[in-house]
């Protein structure tokens, strides 16, 4: 069976979970190869958790600059490998990185690019939301292999052990690739909750949560049930919290077991980040915000009243 | 410095989108278009520099005749011109042709400093930036909340943005010329005056066809696009479930509800 390559994404020095579920896509199309473009050492880091989703060979491309430069470097690694082994199909996340680098590489490489997928069948037909996830769209590339970013939470990742073989890529890195010098990498705190888009719960506050001082409400719900922390950009521009964590057109889009809208109305353009989630929870003091025509499950009712007695009852049940 | 800002008209995202019957493309025809939103900040963000440091900025936009009104609308906001790439030929590009196509077109202009959104609302591809910079072999710096620009007294200038990361924020430095993308933190777009909307209406906006840029018709649209939609479908809405007012249990019923769908 051909190659499906899949461009392995690490975030603190271990694997993401998109690609995890990459792999466990790639497994329908081909047999699953995983490529690690970073800084030397990068593999060895990650190959156990790779073999384990089912990787027959980790292709491991090294190099200082793969980390040192934006993108492009990365790009031009990865050319050079698909080029090699001529791949079935090229699979990344669709992340800000993963768009860029598969941005470039299909210039590179004078191939179609889909981006945004959801699904993907072994005959290259991939599924996609698009619209604020009102029309679904099924679609191909009609120039060289599928080359497509698969969405964060389209699938569950399950293993599926391999004897991963590890195979040393030659990378060199022309001039042309390094005009964008990382000078600086600045952590910010970050709680152990975790990112955003790979939760699979998340809470999120809107203006009705009325202060920076009350989204600890909106983090307490959120922590009592291992999800991720989300905003409407109203409660972003009023500077309740933080921007990284908006969800909706212009924010993060997620796709949870569980969402949880605590005093957001509903615009189209917050649904457009969340309304593919599974199961939909809100809480409204307006019986008729937008929010509750797509709520599984609505509370009519004060979030400042609900949520800390939800938060009780849950810590009740433990 | 020379700036070009990249302007995109988008069906609004308010209102109601989709795409055509006939040949699975965006319905533009019965859609209210407005100008890209993220790009009203790359405006803005060239407008800032053209302040500090002089120049020029003109505004580029591939899209149909009635694109034509997103320019008049960008131009209000202060850029001196603007160019249009407009033929019928392009209907139905992908991402490809048109990076291909905004590449030539900028040729025409040979900016310094590349300015646009970080992505558009309605096709959130966010890969035109990097498309171009590898067309035209210069520097990509993307996603910025940032931008600071240090001219060098030779017309060029070191640029350095911060983007954000999901582990905190990264800072990237280039020399010009290089495309920047703009997200919507970076700075709060000026409102058009009132006399910016009538000499809006006298600058100069320069129209060119596939001839004019040397691209042929071929190369682009729905005949030269490198992927197609072989159907689509609207989602069925999603429908409301059960809704209770809290008469003192809400939070209690709610976690009842949760505990029901195995969540706790
Ligand atoms: C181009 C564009 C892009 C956009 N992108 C985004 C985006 O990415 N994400 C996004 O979210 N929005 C986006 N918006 C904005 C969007 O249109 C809405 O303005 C925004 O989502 C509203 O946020 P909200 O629901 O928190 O605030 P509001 O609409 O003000 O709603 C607040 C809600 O809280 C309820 N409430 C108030 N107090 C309480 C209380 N004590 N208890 C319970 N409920 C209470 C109210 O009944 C109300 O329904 C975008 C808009 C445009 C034009
Ligand atoms: N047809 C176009 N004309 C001008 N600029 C465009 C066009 N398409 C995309 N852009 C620019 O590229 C950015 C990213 O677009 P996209 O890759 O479609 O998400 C937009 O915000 C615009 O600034």
């Amino acid at each position: 069976m051909a190659e499906v390559l899949v461009v392995v994404e690490q975030a603190g020095g271990a694997v993401k979970k998109v690609t995890l579920e990459m792999l466990t896509l790639a497994r329908e199309l081909g047999t699953p190869a995983a490529v690690v473009l970073g800084a030397p050492g990068a593999a060895a880091a990650v190959v156990d958790k790779l073999a384990e989703y089912g990787a027959a060979t980790v292709y491991a491309a090294e190099h200082e600059d793969l980390d040192g430069y934006l993108v492009a470097p990365k790009a031009a690694a990865l050319a050079d490998l698909v080029r090699q082994v001529s791949p079935a199909a090229v699979l990344l996340g669709s992340t800000q990185e993963g768009k860029e680098i598969a941005g470039r590489l299909a210039v590179k490489l004078d191939n179609g690019l889909l981006t945004d997928v959801t699904g993907l069948a072994a005959d290259g037909t991939a599924t996609q939301a698009i619209f604020a996830g009102s029309t679904i769209v099924t679609s191909r590339v009609t120039r060289g292999l599928p080359l497509v970013t698969v969405r964060p939470n389209s699938l569950t990742p399950t293993p599926a052990p391999a004897e991963a073989k590890v195979s040393a890529v030659e990378v060199a890195v022309d001039g042309s690739a390094k005009l964008a010098r990382i000078v600086e990498r600045v952590a910010e705190a970050k709680g152990a909750r975790p990112e955003l888009t790979e939760a699979s719960v998340v809470v999120s506050g809107g203006r009705g949560v009325g202060s920076a001082e009350n989204f600890k409400q909106v983090e307490e719900l959120a922590d009592l049930l291992g999800g991720a922390v989300g905003a409407s950009r109203a409660a972003v521009d009023s500077g309740f919290y933080p921007h990284q964590f908006q969800v909706g057109q212009t924010g993060k889009t997620v796709s949870p077991q569980l969402y949880i809208a605590l005093g957001i109305s509903g615009a189209i353009q917050h649904r457009a980040g969340m309304q593919t989630s599974k199961v939909i929870v809100a809480v409204n003091k307006d019986p008729e915000a937008p929010i509750f025509e797509l709520a599984d499950f609505g509370v009519v009712g004060d979030l400042h009243k609900v949520v800390p007695q939800a938060a009780e009852e849950i810590r009740k049940r433990r | 410095m020379n700036i070009v800002v990249l302007v995109k008209q988008v069906p609004d995202s308010g209102a109601e989108r989709n795409l055509r019957s006939d040949d699975n493309t965006v319905d533009r025809e019965s859609a209210t278009n407005v100008i890209n939103e993220m790009d009203e900040y790359a405006i803005e963000e060239a407008l800032r520099i053209q302040e500090a440091h002089g120049g020029e900025v003109t505004v580029l936009t591939m899209g149909p005749e009635r694109a034509g009104e997103s320019i008049r609308k960008a131009l209000s906001m202060g850029p001196d011109k603007a160019v249009h790439v407009v033929d019928d030929a392009l209907h139905g590009s992908d991402a490809l042709a048109t990076s291909k196509v905004l590449a030539a077109a900028l040729g025409t202009v040979n900016p310094d400093l590349i300015l646009c959104g970080a992505e558009s609302t309605d096709g959130r591809v966010q890969v035109m930036p990097h498309m171009l910079a590898e067309r035209m072999g210069i520097a990509a710096l993307t996603g910025a909340r940032k931008l600071t620009v240090d001219t060098n007294g030779a017309g060029g200038a070191t640029l350095t943005i911060e983007r954000q990361t999901e582990e905190g924020y990264e800072v990237v430095t280039a020399s010009t010329p290089a495309v920047v993308s703009v997200w919507d933190t970076i700075n709060e777009p000026r409102y058009p005056s009132f006399k910016g909307i009538m000499a809006a209406k006298k600058k100069p906006v320069t129209t060119l066809s596939l001839a004019d840029l040397g691209i042929p018709a071929a190369e682009v649209g729905l005949a030269g696009a490198y992927s197609a939609v072989v159907e689509h479908a609207k989602r069925p809405p999603r429908q409301g479930g059960t809704k209770v007012v809290d008469e003192g249990d809400g939070g209690v019923k709610l976690v009842e509800f949760l505990a029901s769908e195995k969540f706790v």
